[in-house]
């Protein structure tokens, strides 16, 4: 387990750890050979398809259906990859450690908290953000219930909670009450429109509409 | 956060090598702990070798026991058919782990890796012997309502806070590795260790050392099993304390076999045998479970805010067999 103290140090900026890392870095040799921001994994000696040294690094996936090909830092998560580099605000910052579930999105169509990987590691995923919900001007059904039965109150829980209400129905774990508010327990609610939000997801469900 | 360099192998091997030949690296699989203490600064690992490319996902039915790769996630482990049908005891810690967003992301390999909550591990501007030796332990005179009744140290006195991996110890399941040296089974009694004088280390892993796959072995306990947590919310918080129960029962209700684990009281997941053995030829009965209870509770020690422990221990013991018998 890699531990460094030294990061806390006043003093010791990222350069000053940048550096110490490079005198220690087997790959510097290769950086010298290789120059520009890859490090191709044959220089290394390993079957590595992509490796960087504090670079940016090369990153294609789709949201909302829409294809990216980025070059990020693979300290960005993907939360912060959707909001600050394609500007997709929806997806809201609650906790940023997993705790609360306002940055719920989904990966490959599984609802996943994005505050807790990093945009890197979902290479070649198709990406679905609250913004890419609606048909156009045509509200998803789960949003439609939102508004109707009243399931927010600042709306700053919203996105993640209508996110994971979709999935939760599609999961099959959307048959009673008790099922709803177990599987939704991700998704914390300040305001407490708790009671509201199962309302919606249990219209939604007993609708019987695709979600 | 600290920068690092990212590699994302797509075989095993290089994967190995990259950790082992480099003191700085470390796995990441859900990332749903590593990143979360990156973030905070409590690990600063200096590269990251994504293992989510090698094959590790199967859950294999075979003869006898399940063998569960350590990629696949906590959410499809909950829900598999065999799963659920074989090993029930399991798929109930799984779901009452974290939330369904996260079992998504969360692999088997990195729940049984994921480290303490403990809140001075977690802060780096305490002491804590754990994250950085030779520091002190804060919790010990420190607010301790969290922390271990057994199996502690004067170095540390923290918790284990996986549920999956009480299921997994009272289940008796073998680690599958894969290191530097080559393939190794391990007991799951013996992954974690307890902190004596080296808290840094969880687990008797070595640098380098990779989890392929949990195996669970096939066992009579596919009917009258219960996994009991006791949390401070409903949902989606972790274990004050829990109990993993398994009982194998005759048709004149007495135990023919029992399997018990708690949880959130020692460095490990926290087998009863002793306990376990004082059911066995007795009948289900609250009597049993109480006498059973009292052994499993012999040598716990509480400090200054977990004496509650002391009490819950016991009755959510007797809780978790009563229901585990009463499935019908
Ligand atoms: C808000 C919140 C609530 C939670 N509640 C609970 C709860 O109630 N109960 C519970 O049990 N858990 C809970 N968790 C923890 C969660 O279960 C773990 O974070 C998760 O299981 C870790 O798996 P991962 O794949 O994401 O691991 P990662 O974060 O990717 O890795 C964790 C560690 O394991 C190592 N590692 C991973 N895979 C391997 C492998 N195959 N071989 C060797 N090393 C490996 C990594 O190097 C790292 O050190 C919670 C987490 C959060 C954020
Ligand atoms: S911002 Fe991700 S869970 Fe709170
Ligand atoms: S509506 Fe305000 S937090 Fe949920």
């Amino acid at each position: 387990m890699a531990m460094n103290s030294e990061h806390d140090t006043p003093g010791t900026g990222p350069d000053e750890a940048r550096r110490s890392f490079l005198k220690q870095s087997s790959l510097l040799t290769a950086m010298a050979l290789v120059p520009g921001p890859l490090v191709q994994a044959a220089a290394a000696e390993l079957d590595e398809k992509v490796a960087a040294v504090f670079e940016k690094i090369p990153l294609k996936l789709e949201v909302n259906g829409v294809k990216h090909k980025v070059s990020i830092e693979p300290r960005t998560t993907l939360l912060d990859f959707l909001r600050e580099n394609l500007n997709l605000t929806g997806t809201k910052k609650g906790c940023d450690y997993g705790q609360c579930g306002a940055c719920t999105v989904h990966v490959d169509g599984q609802r996943v908290n994005s505050c807790l990987s990093f945009a890197v590691m979902h290479e070649g995923k198709k990406i679905t953000t609250i913004e890419g919900l609606a048909q156009g001007d045509k509200l998803h059904p789960m949003q439609e219930a939102f508004v109707k039965h009243d399931g927010f109150q600042c709306g700053y829980c919203t996105p993640g909670q209508i996110m994971s209400a979709v999935a939760c129905i599609r999961e099959g774990k959307a048959d009673s009450e008790g099922e709803i508010r177990e599987y939704m327990s991700g998704n914390i609610c300040r305001c407490g429109a708790y009671s509201n939000i199962v309302a919606a997801i249990q219209e939604v469900k007993g609708g019987g509409q695709k979600v | 956060m600290n920068q690092f360099q990212y590699v994302r192998p797509t075989k095993q091997q290089a994967a190995i090598d990259a950790v082992a030949k480099d003191a700085t690296a470390t796995f990441i699989a859900g990332g749903t702990n590593l990143v979360d203490l990156m973030k905070r600064g409590v690990m600063t690992p200096q590269k990251l070798v994504d293992i989510n490319r090698l094959p590790l996902t199967r859950i294999d039915a075979d003869p006898g026991k399940l063998r569960i790769g350590a990629l696949a996630l906590n959410s499809t482990v909950a829900d598999d058919k065999q799963v659920r049908e074989r090993q029930p005891l399991l798929a109930l810690a799984l779901n009452a782990g974290a939330s369904a967003q996260l079992r998504n992301m969360a692999t088997v390999g990195g729940n049984m890796l994921q480290r303490t909550r403990c809140s001075y591990f977690y802060d780096t501007t305490m002491p804590c012997n754990k994250r950085e030796p030779g520091t002190g332990c804060g919790a010990l005179e420190g607010i301790n309502r969290m922390h271990a009744i057994f199996g502690f140290s004067d170095k540390c006195i923290a918790v284990h806070p996986s549920d999956m991996s009480v299921a997994l110890v009272a289940l008796d399941a073998t680690v599958q590795v894969s290191g530097p040296k080559g393939n190794r089974s391990i007991p799951f009694a013996e992954l974690h260790r307890l902190p004596g004088d080296m808290p840094q280390k969880d687990t008797t892993l070595e640098p380098g050392e990779l989890i392929t796959a949990v195996d669970v072995p096939d066992g009579p306990f596919t009917k009258h099993v219960h996994y009991q947590k006791v949390r401070e919310r409903a949902s989606y918080a972790f274990a004050l304390l829990s109990v993993a129960a398994a009982l194998d029962l005759d048709s004149n209700n007495n135990i023919k076999a029992a399997r018990l684990a708690m949880g959130g009281v020692a460095h490990k997941p926290w087998r009863l045998t002793a306990a376990e053995q004082a059911l066995v030829g007795k009948p289900a009965t609250e009597e049993s479970f109480r006498q059973a209870a009292a052994i499993a509770m012999q040598g716990a020690k509480a400090f200054q805010h977990n004496a509650y422990k002391l009490k819950l221990g016991p009755n959510t013991i007797i809780q978790a067999l009563k229901t585990a018998a009463s499935v019908a």
